[in-house]
């Protein structure tokens, strides 16, 4: 360390001397391929030059050069330096607990005495870092999920992107249950999502019943399909698993299309009866929610209500999933990922093993897809092609696959960008494609690629990389 | 307590295409003994494994297992699982098969996923933390608990199985496959790879197994040591048939056996094969 520290100017100034170099090459290169350009749009041919584009080009090629020879070649140094100032940072924080909260809860009532009207953001985020303090990093993400309705109330844009992206997180979520924890490459997820939303619409528009009934009717049925799919297929392994799944995915899609009598074909299903908060309606009338709880009649009500049952549907996920986990059905599905035939030798049946896997992916999936087609009123098979379960599956791998927080964040940072990067529509790929390199490159296994134990003797210790299985169906 | 022998083997053949792997091989294991498998590479003592274990179905010929209790079942026909799981047949791998990701304790823990699943009610009980799978779930833990211990793995019983020693993989996967409470234990090579302390705490491990738990032992090995000094019976197999079988002292003198194994001038093996009647 010492070594690293006496480093420290020389390793400044060698940068520095390396990004000169870079600049000087670089003008060198660009003075006449974008210091000048020549034009004989008006009239005769002129000689223009571009000083301003120059020097941008270059200042880019400065910072862009000292920045890799700083962190690229001197990565030891920075991660020295870095690491010093997270541990200063960190022991302040736990020597000056009580400090920094009444620090913040200073900095956030100060913010609303000079802007009230913002004082819903302020909570969240005192809140947020709070908790995040105290409790850690899952329950800070928690805290600002459950309050973010009440921080962008006004803002119905933000709460409907918030909507999509626990939609996400959802089938991400039960997606893992099947590629990152069982191992089993599923490229037609969609298929469950797409039966959850179909058999909701159908059975809510034939019969009448509310969500609250039909919801658990979707996932049934996307579960027994998971089990339909799953008895001829999991035979099969790795990638012709993959291949088989991605068939099914499409066939679903096609059936779709052309059951006209039942799904109505291309022109997908309409008019889906709404979400109701349990029986009451959420519209205008006497007997609207609004009027029931004595509130003036506002849409946002609606997407306020929705955006909760899809955080309760994914908490719900996720719970099910930690605690299956920890059962045995759950450590036979690790252990299958890991190693089948030690598997089978053990005595368990892996054909079981895997068929509940499937089932329970799909029901969670089957559970999203019923949401969908009540939030969105209507559903046409558009909304199940294959580039849908291409972004699921993007998700689980991303995240890590096995980690219940890593597919949280890459399902918000995926749909999130996409909604952000909605202007350059024709680079929205061209991105994606650059963030996947880029994740293949930096880490190969998704953001958080450590394996938590579901059992321990002594002490729980987080099994790293190297050790874990990817699965190869 | 009945007085058949645990396992036995009648006619057994298994033909991959043109090779015939094991040839009309017999033989029976007693009750709690420890009965070796011997053979130069290539004498088909691992097909002869999996063919017991349900991995292979043999070509023909018939492989039977008696409980103590006189329950009789026949191998052949029933898959690699429900061998494990029914008839409690337990095995390991001549190249290890450890859940590398998962804890020694996680590992240990899988094994016993039979007897936890009902403890769970198929998952539903368990689900909810019902007392009755807890209670199940602690009991599981105690018995691996007692192999780690066993096994010298009380220390790393947190660590991934992918990061122990190579002795202590071996070691993790004898007491993997003793959680799933077998009758026959099926060992492949379990001193492939050890040291010579480390094959002399097998044989310690290897014989408190057979007095303490009364599981027989069937294994396949090459470390002479440790076949002569702990098994009760030997099986030698060469070319897929049976050459001799005895106690470990009778092996270690047969003219047969040696020849197998060391080879032996021209006009010697002819006058061998007259007598084995080649």
């Amino acid at each position: 360390m010492s070594a690293a520290r006496t480093g420290n100017s020389s390793v400044l100034s060698h940068a520095l001397k390396d990004a000169l170099i870079a600049a000087i090459v670089a003008f060198g290169l660009f003075m006449l391929l974008l210091g000048f350009l020549t034009d004989d749009s008006r009239g005769p041919l002129r000689l223009l030059t571009r000083p301003v584009l120059l020097a941008t080009t270059i200042g880019i090629v400065f910072v862009g050069r000292f920045l890799i020879s700083l962190i690229y070649y001197n990565a030891t140094t920075l991660r020295y330096y870095l690491g010093a100032l997270w541990t200063a940072i960190c022991s302040l924080a736990r020597e000056f607990k009580i400090a920094l909260v009444v620090l913040l809860l200073l900095i956030g009532g100060g913010w609303v005495f000079f802007s009230p009207k913002d004082w819903p953001l302020i909570l969240i985020t005192v809140a947020t870092i709070l908790i995040g303090v105290r409790f850690g990093f899952s329950a800070a993400l928690l805290v600002f999920a459950a309050l973010f309705p009440v921080a962008f109330y006004n803002n119905p844009y933000f709460l409907g992107i918030a909507i999509i992206i626990l939609t996400y997180v959802m089938l991400g979520w039960g997606l893992n249950i099947v590629v990152g924890l069982a191992g089993l490459l599923d490229l037609g997820y969609v298929a469950f999502y797409a039966v959850g939303a179909y058999s909701y619409a159908i059975i809510a528009q034939a019969y009448g019943w509310s969500f609250w009934v039909c919801l658990p009717l979707a996932g049934l049925f996307a579960a027994f399909f998971g089990i339909l799919l799953g008895f001829p297929v999991l035979r099969l392994r790795g990638d012709y698993l993959a291949i088989v799944t991605l068939a099914f995915g499409e066939i679903v899609r096609i059936v779709l299309l052309n059951w006209v009598s039942l799904t109505n074909g291309p022109n997908g299903i309409g008019s889906i009866p709404r979400a109701s908060f349990f029986g009451i309606p959420f519209n205008a009338t006497e007997t609207g929610f609004a009027a029931k709880f004595g509130l003036e009649f506002d849409p946002t009500h609606r997407t306020v209500f929705l955006f909760y049952v899809i955080l309760a549907l994914a908490l719900i996920t996720n719970w099910v999933t930690i605690r299956l986990r920890k059962l045995p059905v759950g450590r036979a599905w690790e252990a299958l990922r890991e190693d089948e035939i030690a598997v089978r030798s053990l005595g368990i049946n892996p054909t079981n093993t895997k068929l509940t896997a499937f089932a329970i992916g799909a029901m969670f999936g089957g559970f999203a897809g019923a949401f969908f087609a009540t939030r969105q009123g209507f559903i046409s098979p558009d909304s199940f092609t294959f580039p849908e379960s291409a972004l699921i599956l993007a998700i689980v791998v991303l995240g890590g696959m096995g980690s219940q927080i890593g597919v949280a964040i890459a399902a918000t940072v995926m749909t999130a960008s996409f909604e952000l990067f909605r202007e350059f529509e024709q680079f929205r790929l061209v991105i994606f494609g650059f963030a996947m390199v880029g994740i293949m490159i930096w880490r190969p296994r998704g953001l958080v690629s450590t394996r938590e134990p579901t059992a321990y003797l002594k002490e729980r210790k987080t099994i790293s990389v190297e050790h874990v299985t990817e699965g190869r169906g | 307590m009945t007085s058949a022998p645990i396992l036995s083997l009648q006619n057994l053949t298994m033909r991959f295409g043109g090779l015939l792997a094991v040839d009309d091989l017999s033989f029976n294991a007693k009750r709690g003994d420890i009965t070796a498998l011997i053979g130069p590479n290539g004498a088909g003592k691992t097909t002869v494994f999996n063919c017991i274990t349900g991995f292979y179905e043999p070509t023909s010929g018939s492989i039977h297992v008696t409980h103590d209790d006189g329950k009789k079942f026949a191998l052949e026909k029933l898959p690699d699982f429900k061998i494990a799981q029914r008839v409690h047949v337990a095995r390991t791998f001549q190249n290890i098969r450890l859940f590398a990701g998962m804890t020694a304790l996680e590992n240990l823990l899988v094994a016993q996923h039979n007897r936890l699943m009902i403890a769970s009610g198929y998952t539903i009980f368990g689900l909810f933390g019902l007392p009755g799978y807890r209670k199940a779930e602690r009991e599981a833990v105690e018995l691996a608990r007692h192999w780690l211990e066993k096994t010298q793995l009380t220390e790393r019983a947190d660590d991934p199985a992918g990061s122990l020693p190579y002795g202590a993989q071996r070691r993790l996967e004898i007491a993997r496959a003793m959680c799933t409470r077998p009758v026959l234990l099926c060992l492949d090579e379990p001193a492939a790879g050890l040291n010579p302390r480390e094959s002399d705490e097998l044989n310690v491990l290897l014989r408190s197994i057979k007095n303490e738990t009364k599981t027989s032992i069937l294994l396949i090995e090459h470390d002479m040591n440790v076949v002569m000094e702990i098994s009760d019976h030997v099986v030698v197999l060469d070319h897929g048939k049976k050459i001799s079988e005895g106690t470990p002292d009778y092996i270690r003198n047969d003219q047969k056996v040696i020849a197998a194994y060391l080879g032996v001038e021209e006009d010697a093996v002819e006058k061998v094969e007259a007598e084995v009647g080649l």
